[in-house]
């Protein structure tokens, strides 16, 4: 995926040239026009159908009726809670995450150790898990005949059907996301920088904040922007914990879900449509990171010749 | 990479926070993810084995299994199609608009499913203006397994594009014009050059949206019906379980999801390593 891109060191021998040939016409291994055309059609033709269309329609159907019943669904004071909620569980799951996506990733880059490949593996586990079974695993911990379940009611602390169990769901669904951007990246920028800082004299977490960070902060910021946008849209496993209590336990895509089964159509399209202005967003935030990473690198490479002169 | 090999011994000695980096990623890791997980497993120990394979074997759940699993393959291959025309063209031709349409792409994984779900439904009922223009041809998708396949189609869209297009720019224009040169017509260079090199990249993006169709609940259920034996998905299925409190149930039957997707991870990995290995042939030879 997009990690690869990332990934790649600087100076890659084989893109120097591949950069350089883009500019001229080859036409040898163009295939036939009307195949190049048939293929562009095929591709846009599917993109249009679904990922197009279904962009366009959301914010058709939250328009429908008008910007002031468009306003009104938005200021409503549940969609308002919602809201709260969606930025609370995003806010607690997102710096958490990010943590330990530094920590995982600085253990699994700069060391060698046994049982690496297993380690790695289960970080990647919660995106193989469904996120219907991601909410019912808090279900069995923290329910009335959950694990947990008699200890809570004796202290009486609620973590099923309120926000912890809501901000327990979110964490655990984009738990990787951070992780797996740093980890390639931090693997691939080796460690050489930080060893030449020690020996240099510099502490432990001077070596992390002025050597490290600023070599990631493109892949850390790349993470986060994803975490971020799973953390608000999350829906089956915070659908599992939350109970629906308007205005208390329900995050936005819970209350698109409230509304459209209301056949509240403008309303949840309303609220829909914040939700895709954000993914609009974190797409855009996604691709300015991905061109800044590309011409660094273009950069590292048209400047080789002269660091070899 | 290989240059690498002999520091390694020293860098255990020069660089610090082993332990501390080490030991946040493992406590966070049981806590979050290993401790929940393990109780999905062992709350399956408090039935019998008989009760077990009764709750997941009765003929609704295995409805369940076959529309979520077939409608999860045919939706993987569909984006296969797609997904490896859509790669092709962004790495290999130019045209107007085409940065938009790149990062567009990756929608699917940014959009909220919920959104996804009543956006599709409602494109997708009869008088919505897909569903309406597919009425007169007696195609109706809202509401029918057909609903389900177009969801999953949908979530699916970005991992084919995503695996093949990096592989794809790699593929060196030396060895095409080559074979080319040598009298190979580009059916051919195709298929002896570019399909080698990219079909372990196919297959990962194939499994990695079969994978993730199998576990999809929030965009599915608003266009599928959600008719027992005819639209219903496994996951929606655990969660009535869940309504009707029959927890024990729900476990079973994500015991279940759970090995499946297990399975499915460590296929992935192993095409992951495949394309690697691949790919790093490429480079040195």
């Amino acid at each position: 995926m997009s990690s690869s891109t990332l990934s790649r060191p600087a100076v890659n021998a084989v893109s120097a040239p591949a950069v350089r040939k883009n500019k001229k016409v080859r036409p040898a291994t163009m295939e036939p026009r009307w195949l190049k055309i048939t293929l562009l059609l095929l591709a846009i033709g599917f993109l249009t159908i679904f990922l197009l269309v279904p962009l366009v329609a959301v914010f058709t159907e939250a328009l429908k009726k008008g910007w002031a019943l468009y306003l009104e669904a938005i200021i409503d004071a549940d969609a308002l809670s919602a809201m709260k909620l969606t930025l609370i569980a995003a806010g607690i799951a997102v710096p958490l995450n990010l943590i330990f996506g530094v920590a995982a990733s600085w253990a699994i880059a700069k060391f060698e150790f046994r049982g690496k490949s297993v380690l790695l593996t289960l970080i990647d586990l919660p995106f193989s898990v469904s996120p219907v079974i991601s909410g019912l695993m808090y279900v069995l911990l923290f329910g009335a005949q959950g694990w947990f379940g008699d200890w809570l009611r004796e202290h009486d602390i609620k973590i099923l059907f309120a926000v912890p169990g809501i901000v327990l769901a979110t964490i655990f669904v984009t738990f990787p996301f951070v992780a797996r951007e740093l980890i390639p990246l931090m693997q691939a920028q080796g460690s050489e920088e930080e060893e030449a800082a020690l020996v240099l004299g510099a502490s432990g977490w001077q070596t992390f904040w002025h050597v490290t960070l600023p070599n990631i902060k493109w892949g850390l910021l790349y993470g986060v922007i994803l975490c971020n946008a799973r953390a608000m849209g999350e829906f089956g496993a915070v659908s599992v914990v939350s109970g629906h209590i308007r205005g208390q336990t329900n995050t936005m895509p819970l209350q698109v879900e409230i509304l459209y089964n209301e056949y509240n159509f403008v309303a949840a399209f309303a609220v829909a449509s914040l939700l895709t202005l954000l993914a609009l967003l974190t797409l855009a935030l996604k691709s300015i990171v991905e061109w800044r990473t590309n011409e660094n690198r273009l950069q590292a490479i048209a400047e080789l010749p002269e660091q070899i002169a | 990479m290989a240059f690498e090999k002999p520091q390694q011994s020293t860098r255990r000695r020069v660089i610090p926070g082993f332990q501390l980096s080490l030991g946040i990623t493992l406590l966070y890791l049981g806590l979050i993810v290993l401790i929940p997980l393990s109780a999905v497993f062992a709350n399956t120990f408090s039935m019998s084995w008989e009760h077990f394979w009764e709750t997941v074997s009765s003929d609704r759940v295995l409805a369940s299994y076959r529309l979520t699993f077939g409608a999860s393959f045919l939706a993987a291959l569909i984006n296969v199609f797609f997904g490896g025309i859509v790669a092709w063209v962004l790495v290999r031709y130019s045209f107007p608009g085409k940065r938009l349409i790149d990062a567009l792409v990756d929608l699917p994984f940014a959009l909220p499913t919920a959104v996804a779900g009543i956006t599709l439904a409602t494109l997708y009922a009869p008088n919505g203006w897909l569903g309406s223009l597919l009425q007169p041809l007696g195609i109706k998708v809202a509401f029918t397994p057909l609903g389900v396949l177009v969801a999953l189609t949908f979530i699916g869209l970005p991992f084919v594009v995503r695996t093949v297009q990096p592989v794809l720019e790699e593929v060196e224009k030396e060895l095409e014009e080559a074979a080319l040169s040598l009298g190979a017509n580009h059916w051919q260079t195709f298929g002896r050059v570019i399909f080698p090199t990219i079909l372990p990249a196919l297959l990962t993006g194939f499994a990695l949206a079969f994978a993730r169709a199998t576990g999809e609940y929030g965009s599915v259920i608003f266009i599928a019906g959600n008719m027992p034996m005819v639209s219903e998905i496994t996951p929606l299925f655990m969660i009535t379980k869940l309504e009707q409190y029959d927890y024990a149930g729900a476990t079973a039957i994500a015991v279940v999801m759970l090995i499946l997707s297990f399975i499915m991870l460590l296929t992935i990995n192993a095409l992951q390593a495949w394309t690697r290995s691949r790919q790093t042939q490429g480079r040195t030879r």
